[in-house]
């Protein structure tokens, strides 16, 4: 197995915000910490495009890189998780991740008092037995070691978001572009799902 | 007492001009961090493939391979 990632199709994301509900539901994500979430640009405008974000699990992750704790680590699959019992709480993973992606149980509170960081563990966990109530308490549901995927990309309804090993998620994206056969103003469902096979000929 | 002021200012002269040989370089190397937490299992190790790696990444990449309705209704 590769490297996982997360990839989101922008054409076909219909901003139901489906995949928000299942990570928050699978995981018993507190209020006020959203592990992914939808962003939207140009909304409401012919042509807006929906993108759901979450921790990218960088191959170079800067959150890794800023902890003073060093309570981050990569695991053999690429997946970027931390270890909640040395993590104080200052923020620094938050101020250093392009997405914004590290989320904390108490907000903006001061430094410390913001509470243990929460992220998407891309259902993988973390450093506690697999499957265990510690680890479920801690960092939510281990679907990876069941040989499931993330629950926000099984749930995804238009399958805008793909999750898995880097290489075959490529390759499904690429066979959608080359089926979709259109130019960039192009927008719709007929761009997002490609022509009938009569239609296409 | 007059006489020893040159000599005086001198060493002070001195060691104000040997004063920079002793500089160190200041500029702060990036060290790459260890993981300073608690190991974890690797997925296929308990729990439901028991250790079996084979089957937890044929099951994964069925997963996955189900991510492209094309394949599935063509």
């Amino acid at each position: 197995m590769g490297r996982m990632k997360f990839l989101c199709d922008a054409e076909r994301c219909i901003e139901c915000n489906g995949c928000v509900t299942a990570c928050k539901n699978e995981h018993e994500v507190p209020w006020g910490v959203n592990r992914r979430r939808v962003v939207t640009m140009n909304d409401g405008v012919p042509g807006e495009r929906s993108i759901s974000v979450a921790c990218m699990h960088c191959s170079d992750a800067p959150c890794m890189a800023v902890c003073p704790t060093n309570v981050f680590y990569k695991t053999e699959e690429g997946i970027v998780l931390h270890d909640k019992d040395g993590c104080i709480g200052c923020g620094y993973c938050f101020y250093a991740c392009p997405f914004g992606a590290p989320q904390f149980p108490n907000g903006p509170a001061a430094f410390g008092a913001r509470g243990k960081m929460d992220k998407c563990t891309f259902c993988a966990g973390g450093p506690e037995e697999n499957g265990s109530q510690a680890e479920f308490d801690k960092y939510g549901r281990n679907r990876i070691a069941e040989g499931k995927l993330p629950l926000c990309a099984e749930m995804c309804s238009t399958k805008a978001l793909l999750a898995g090993d880097s290489a075959e998620i490529s390759d499904i994206f690429r066979d959608r572009v080359l089926r979709r056969g259109k130019g960039v103003e192009a927008w719709g469902w007929m761009t997002a799902y490609g022509k009938d096979k009569e239609e296409a000929k | 007492m007059k006489t020893r002021i040159p000599y005086v200012i001198a060493a002070a002269l001195a060691g104000a001009l040997l004063a920079g040989c002793g500089e160190q370089p200041q500029v702060a190397s990036y060290k790459d961090g260890k993981y300073s937490g608690k190991p974890d299992t690797r997925p296929w190790e308990a729990g439901t493939f028991k250790g079996d790696k084979g089957a937890w990444e044929q099951a994964l990449r069925t997963r996955i391979r189900s991510q492209n309705e094309y394949k599935r209704v063509e």
